[in-house]
Formats: structure tokens, C-alpha cells, sequence
């Protein structure tokens, strides 16, 4: 049995006076892909947005339960803090149009004003493209601006400036869902590879994408969590019919 | 209705639209092809290298252009700051009232006359100072940018993509460092493009300078003395009597919309780099 690192308890969370979340309870172990899976507005990325505290500056939402990260509770963490321990990887590839590859992956330290000397700047540079498998396509252009990638470069991109932080976890919400097929691969490879040095909690709408990355799967269905287990248990024997109404194409 | 009275109508319809465009330009075209031909004659090298001087001296307007220079710059100087971080407030703290009262205040001073505002700089500081001077002049301009810079400001910030300021500040990018080193930085092009709008908006004002920089005949650097500007001189010289001054008055015109053309230039010209 391997440890966990994130566990989530009795968490309910509400836009205003519409609940999104309820009741849901994970454990997430340490260095595995969890992929939290499920219908479109399902709670997924609300779920996944509260995990770092990100849902406080886009709506003002309410949330009720405890999510303990390496068992300490997050919510008396400063949220600066907490960002920098667990990452973030957007929908469509986000690096910041004003800076270079160089720039872009040490934006953490940057905007965090931890000041790095060049020694390390460099070192935390070349090991992040590196992990991306970056690192050779652009060593020769570090100083040009990150927006000249291609889409899947630049998401591999935002994958190395959040693991510059060495954070514990890495969210990532459908991190492909504007990518091709062949980017979309490279990706999915990345993130099996990466699950070596973080904690990675996917969400995705893709089941096929679900069943070849995920060591393990939450299924969310209207702001339920109804079914957790490891991902060969769930395509194979799912115990909800839920579940197993979405992996067979039913709905969502 | 038969497709031929359609098109006909049809056909009616625009040219009622081209005509009333050209309408809209002819003015234009009229007063840069009169001022051109005033003004032309006027321009010599007096104009741009010598000072005011009496009847019969001729003079040029130096004096001016300098003080057009100066007392729009400091004007510049003292409202993109305010307009800068009123703009990001409005902006941050958007769905907050204060933020929405702010924005409204700010374009209801767009609207006071710029007379008013020349008047109440004068209660403010020529007043209390007991002197005419460049510096409360460059207040009254600033008051009269900082709507447009504002709103500008807001308009820049409301199209930098959200996803920009979310990975920022899932890097545990703090408020502050969020703004000096995503957003700003990002917004800069379309702020100073406001800004060099709004400059040559108020290089052309003459109304809130009456009661404040005042004018001056003299060659004159120093802030705190009265200043000419461009505006001031054309109105002093067109209300003289003098055919000589009304020459350097079409010279002096054309020297100012010239700055005011520059500076638009200028602008589109950041727009459309920022763009690419």
C-alpha cells in the first residue's frame, strides 16, 4: 500500500448559494496518476481548483471540510505558499507571452521575489526542460520568447515552470483538450514518466485518455464522488452503475 | 416588393451612407487644406528659433512651443501614475461598489468643461501660491487626462487572457508581484498608447491654461512662473489686431496639430506592433 499524500474529507463546496461539491472524500497517493474523471460540469475542476485554493480568486466560494495536504490542513496555509507546494497546469497553454523559455520556467522564483544566482537559475532551467524532454528542442533558443512554441511545446512549457517549484503535486486541468493527437501522445508519455518525481491528479473528460494514464480513478457525477478505486478495477469491474454507464460511452 | 425596387432601395441606402461619411471628413479635409495654406507661408526658421516679440520685431514662437513641451510632459508625468493604479483598482476590485462609484467619478470628470477645471486649479494652487505658474497648468491638464488614461487603463487590463493572471498566481505569485511582474508588464503598450492619446488631447487645450500657466512672452524654464503654450499664443495672437502675429498664430497651428499628428501616429503604431 502506498502512502498518501493529499486526503480530502467530507468536502462541500458552493458558488454563492448553489452547491458544486458533496460530501466528497480521497485519498490521493503519493507518486501515482489519479485522473478524476466525469461528465462535463460535473464539479471536476472546482474539485481540482479548491485542492489549491485557486477557486478563492476567480469566485468567491464557500467550502466546508478539511483537505490536509501531507496532513496538514491547507486552508491555514497561506495560499502563496500552498501554490508554490502544489502546481497548476491550465486547460490551454498559458506561459507568459512577455518573458523568454528561460524567463517562463523560473517565473515562479520570479514572481515570488526569491532571488536565484545564476548557478542555480541555470540548473533549475535545464533539469525542468529536461523532465519535460524539452530541453534539447529549445537549449539553443532559451532567450526567445516561449510563445513562438508550438501549443504542445508551450504546454510541456507550463509542465516545467510548475515542477521548477518542486512541488509535492501537480494539478493539471485537461491539460490536451487544445492539443493534436501527436502532442496530446507526448504529453500522456510525459506524465507517466513524471509520476516518478510528483504527485500528478489529472482531470480529463477523455476515458480513453483516463484509461491509459491513470493509476487510479475518481469518478465524479454531479458533484458526487461515486466511485474511487485503481484504474484497472474501474474499466474492468466498476461497482457503480455510474461508472459503468460513462466508460461504455452512455452518456457524458 | 420587387427585386428590382429592392436593390434600387438597396442602392439608395449606400450612397445615403457614403455621402453622410464624406460629410464627416469633409471638415477635416477643409481645415488641414486652409491651415496648410495659412500656415505654410508662416513657417520659417523665426517661428521655431526666436521668442515673442513686440510688433515689428519678428518674433517666433519658441517661447511657446517649449512650454507646450514641458507643461504637457509634467501633465503626463503627474496623471499616468494616478491613472495607472486608479485604473487597476477599478479593475482588481471590480465587483466591488467602491470600485464601480470610482468608475463613474472618473467619467463624470470627463465631462466637466475644461474652463471649470482651469477655474478650480486656480483656487487650488495660483491662489494659495499667489502666482500664475507652468506647474498648475500641468495640474488642470492632468485632471483633464486622467479620465481617458483611466478608462484606457481598464481597457487594457480587461484583455489581458484570464489564464495569464490564473498561472501566475498558481505559482504563488503574491498580489503585488502579480501586477509589477505579469500585469503591468503586459499592459504596458496598451497604457502608453492611452497615454500618448491623451497627450496630444491636452496639447491642444487652451481653456483650463487662461487661469493658471497664463502665458508669457519670455523665454521661460521654470515651473513655478508663468508659461506659454501654443494654445495660449494662438488665442492671444488671433484676437490681435496685428496681421504679422495672426501669420505666426496659422504657423503656430500648424506646428500644434503637427505634435498632435505625431503623437496619434505613434499610438496606432504601438497598437499595431502590440497586436502582431
Amino acid at each position: 500500500m502506498e502512502s498518501i499524500i493529499l486526503t480530502i474529507k467530507y468536502l462541500n463546496v458552493y458558488y454563492d448559494n448553489h452547491q458544486i461539491l458533496f460530501n466528497v472524500n480521497l485519498d490521493v497517493p503519493e507518486k501515482k496518476i489519479t485522473t478524476i474523471m466525469g461528465p462535463s460540469g460535473c464539479g471536476k475542476s472546482t474539485l481540482l481548483r479548491t485542492i489549491n485554493r485557486m477557486h478563492e480568486i476567480t469566485n468567491m466560494a464557500r467550502t466546508e471540510g478539511e483537505i490536509l495536504l501531507k496532513g496538514k490542513d491547507i486552508y491555514t496555509m497561506h495560499p502563496e505558499e500552498l501554490r508554490s507546494r502544489i502546481g497548476m497546469v491550465f486547460q490551454s497553454p498559458n506561459p507568459f507571452p512577455h518573458m523568454s523559455i528561460y524567463e517562463n520556467v523560473i517565473a515562479g522564483y520570479t514572481l515570488k521575489g526569491i532571488r536565484l544566482s545564476k548557478v542555480d537559475k541555470d540548473e533549475i532551467v535545464e533539469r525542468s526542460l529536461r523532465s519535460v524532454g524539452l530541453w534539447e528542442e529549445v537549449k539553443n533558443k532559451l532567450f526567445k520568447r516561449g510563445t513562438f512554441l508550438s501549443g504542445g511545446q508551450q504546454q510541456r512549457l507550463c509542465i516545467a515552470r510548475a515542477l521548477a517549484m518542486r512541488p509535492d503535486i501537480i494539478l493539471l486541468d485537461e491539460p490536451t483538450s487544445s492539443l493534436d493527437p501527436a502532442a496530446t501522445q507526448k504529453i500522456e508519455e510525459l506524465l507517466m514518466k513524471l509520476k516518478d518525481e510528483v504527485t500528478i491528479l489529472l482531470v480529463t473528460h477523455n476515458i480513453a485518455q483516463a484509461s491509459r494514464v491513470s493509476d487510479y480513478i475518481a469518478f465524479l457525477f454531479l458533484g458526487e464522488l461515486v466511485e474511487f478505486g485503481p484504474s484497472t478495477k474501474i474499466f474492468t469491474t466498476p461497482e457503480n452503475p455510474k461508472t459503468e454507464e460513462f466508460i461504455s460511452g452512455k452518456f457524458g | 416588393m420587387s427585386i428590382k425596387t429592392r436593390k434600387k432601395k438597396d442602392k439608395i441606402f449606400t450612397l445615403l451612407v457614403m455621402f453622410l461619411s464624406i460629410l464627416t471628413i469633409l471638415p477635416l479635409f477643409l481645415i488641414l487644406l486652409y491651415l496648410i495654406k495659412a500656415g505654410f507661408s508662416a513657417l520659417n526658421l523665426d517661428l521655431i528659433t526666436k521668442v515673442s516679440r513686440p510688433i515689428g520685431e519678428r518674433g517666433g514662437a519658441l517661447n511657446s512651443i517649449i512650454g507646450t513641451l514641458i507643461i504637457s510632459l509634467l501633465a503626463t508625468l503627474i496623471a499616468t501614475p494616478i491613472s495607472v493604479f486608479t485604473g487597476l483598482f477599478i479593475f482588481e476590485y471590480r465587483k466591488k461598489v467602491v470600485s464601480k462609484i470610482l468608475n463613474i467619478t472618473v467619467r463624470l470628470i470627463s465631462g466637466i468643461p475644461s474652463i471649470i477645471i482651469g477655474i478650480v486649479v486656480y483656487l487650488w494652487m495660483v491662489k494659495p501660491l499667489g502666482k500664475y505658474s507652468a506647474l498648475s497648468g500641468s495640474v488642470a491638464l492632468a485632471i483633464m487626462m486622467i479620465p481617458n488614461t483611466v478608462t484606457s487603463t481598464v481597457e487594457t487590463l480587461e484583455m489581458i487572457p484570464i489564464g495569464l493572471r490564473e498561472a501566475s498566481l498558481a505559482l504563488g505569485a503574491s498580489f503585488a508581484k502579480n501586477i509589477t511582474k505579469v500585469i503591468l508588464p503586459l499592459s504596458i503598450p496598451g497604457i502608453l498608447t492611452g497615454v500618448l492619446i491623451g497627450l496630444g488631447r491636452i496639447a491642444g487645450e487652451t481653456a483650463p491654461l487662461l487661469f493658471t500657466a497664463f502665458g508669457n512672452p519670455f523665454l521661460n524654464l521654470n515651473i513655478m512662473k508663468p508659461m506659454d503654450t501654443l494654445p495660449l499664443l494662438i488665442y492671444n495672437y488671433a484676437l490681435s489686431p496685428f496681421e504679422e502675429w495672426h501669420k505666426i498664430a496659422w504657423g503656430a497651428s500648424l506646428i500644434l496639430i503637427f505634435i498632435v499628428l505625431i503623437l496619434n501616429v505613434l499610438a496606432k503604431w504601438i497598437v499595431s506592433k502590440w497586436n502582431r
